[in-house]
């Protein structure tokens, strides 16, 4: 049984592809931020899908087998070298025995997955191995020195050598389907003519705003709790947006003005802090 | 019933009381046409989040709960056997009974049907606090939140964790001004209409009654929450 050794990392979780239908019992579906990115990985390396990778923040990841595994780096596209020879991202490379693979800082976006071929095999929680950094499930974020077993969910041989993976464009606009309480707010609007900031405050719960406000119609109002889901636009007291995450809370408080469109959340996690994004109205 | 569009995955729909989201949430999970269709069923307070299936558009579902929604002897039946069952614990209506026939995932609403008793040492933090707000003794607190049966409304907040409805209305009081930092596990709480029973230690603002050895919530159990949405919940004193 092959293994991976992580000798340095940053912030790095174990993620698939989440818990989905627990919400009731109030587990969220958590999974990897940028499932696409998620998915190309697994796909690339022959991985059934669902398997668990690493989806790591900003890089700084370095990991070593203890057998030859095969690997991919796909997401934000962060340097990367095998035993000190550069590689590129998007490409199925061998990890042989005693090597190290090193993730550097990308130049562009924020998160960056490294897929194993057999997935990572640590224990499933709920039926998953995601981390679920707001309900405290799945493996604890990486440290130094954890072995990760590499596990046997292979579907294909590995059909393809390399994908170019996509650099996450600048200047992003999202798409947004109106929420259910924007009439809680006195112009919604507001929310696709502003140009928001990313706040440092954001992580896998939620993506924080700033640059405007959205003004409560009916300040002191409250709205009884209700479902929400990835990519909920939350608009609190402070009139700073909220845009949910994978580990969102299963219900809220606070009155969602927009929804952004489900494939445009994947985008939304390559956003770094500081970066600016805007929204444009679509129907649901 | 109002249904309201929630991105291009989900569907939320707006209905008037608490018990009409747990009888909604219990004919969807009975509905195999509907439940077929849907990855999660979130309860919420006035509101019913039922979110897409994969390759499932919400357009789809919209249609199929219309569908459910002009059925009236369905939604008829279940609401008038919920009131000519009054105080019986089973009376949920046509939605549960249907939904126990047929297989059900183990967290959906209409799964847990049971009745759980939860033993609580009545020595609460804000206790005097309850007593002083609803204008009755300490004793008459306790008697109140022992005397009628809870019913699990919906998740959220924390894993386990559940909003209990059905208490009795002298209890309303509202949350602490300033919520504590770290209410310990097992700590039975009040807010609003709602009582509720902490899983793990976190911060809360509800206003703490009581505290019970009971473990509301272990990854390692089957299912994994104590109480989950549709079980009937009876406090007793320790």
């Amino acid at each position: 049984m092959s293994e991976l050794i992580v000798r340095r990392a940053g912030l790095v979780l174990v993620q698939d592809a989440g818990r989905p239908g627990q919400a009731a019992i109030g587990v969220g579906r958590s999974g990897a931020a940028d499932r696409a990115s998620y998915d190309l990985g697994n796909r690339l390396v022959g991985n059934a899908p669902g398997a668990a990778a690493l989806e790591v923040v900003m890089g700084g990841l370095e990991v070593e087998a203890t057998a030859t595994v095969w690997v991919c780096v796909t997401g934000a596209p962060a340097p990367l070298d095998v035993h000190g020879r550069g590689e590129p991202p998007g490409v199925v490379l061998a990890l042989r025995a005693g090597q190290r693979l090193r993730l550097g800082v990308p130049a562009t976006g924020l998160r960056s997955y490294l897929a194993v071929r057999g997935g990572i095999n640590t224990p499933p929680v709920l039926g998953s191995r995601s981390r679920d950094t707001l309900a405290g499930l799945g493996c604890a974020p990486l440290s130094e020195n954890v072995t990760l077993p590499v596990g046997s969910a292979v579907e294909t041989d590995i059909s393809v050598e390399g994908f170019p993976t996509p650099a996450p464009a600048g200047d992003p606009v999202l798409r947004v389907v109106r929420g259910p309480r924007d009439d809680w707010v006195i112009d919604p609007d507001r929310l696709v003519t502003t140009t928001w900031t990313v706040s440092q405050d954001s992580d896998r719960v939620g993506v924080r705003l700033s640059g405007g406000g959205l003004e409560h119609a009916e300040p002191g109002r409250q709205l009884p709790s209700e479902g929400a889901v990835r990519g909920a636009i939350q608009v609190p007291p402070s009139g700073e947006p909220v845009v949910f995450g994978p580990d969102h809370p299963v219900t809220g408080g606070y009155p969602v003005v927009g929804v952004v469109v489900d494939e445009d959340t994947d985008r939304l996690a390559q956003l770094r802090p500081g970066e600016t994004v805007g929204f444009r109205w679509v129907r649901g | 019933m109002t249904v309201l569009s929630y991105g291009d995955r989900a569907l939320l729909v707006e209905l008037g009381s608490t018990e009409a989201v747990i009888e909604l949430a219990a004919l969807v999970s009975g509905e195999a046409e509907v439940a077929g269709l849907v990855e999660d069923v979130v309860p919420g307070a006035r509101t019913l989040l039922l979110v897409a299936g994969a390759g499932v558009s919400v357009d789809r579902l919209r249609a199929a709960l219309s569908e459910l929604g002009e059925a009236p002897s369905r939604l008829g039946v279940s609401a008038a056997r919920r009131r000519s069952s009054a105080g019986r614990r089973a009376g949920w209506g046509a939605g549960a009974s249907s939904a126990n026939r047929r297989e059900v995932a183990p967290s959906s609403p209409a799964a847990g049907g049971r009745e759980v008793v939860v033993p609580v040492a009545y020595d609460g933090a804000d206790l005097d606090v309850v007593a002083r707000l609803t204008g009755l003794s300490v004793e008459e607190v306790v008697a109140a939140h022992t005397g009628t049966s809870w019913r699990v409304a919906f998740g959220g907040f924390a894993p386990g964790f559940a909003y209990l409805v059905g208490g009795d209305p002298r209890l309303q009081v509202p949350r602490r001004d300033t919520p504590r930092t770290a209410v310990p596990a097992g700590s039975v709480g009040l807010a609003g209409e709602f009582s509720g029973v902490y899983p793990r230690e976190s911060p809360g603002g509800w206003q703490l009654i009581g505290r019970t050895d009971e473990v509301m919530w272990d990854v390692d159990r089957e299912p994994p929450a104590l109480l989950a949405p549709g079980a009937t919940v009876r406090f007793v004193e320790a």
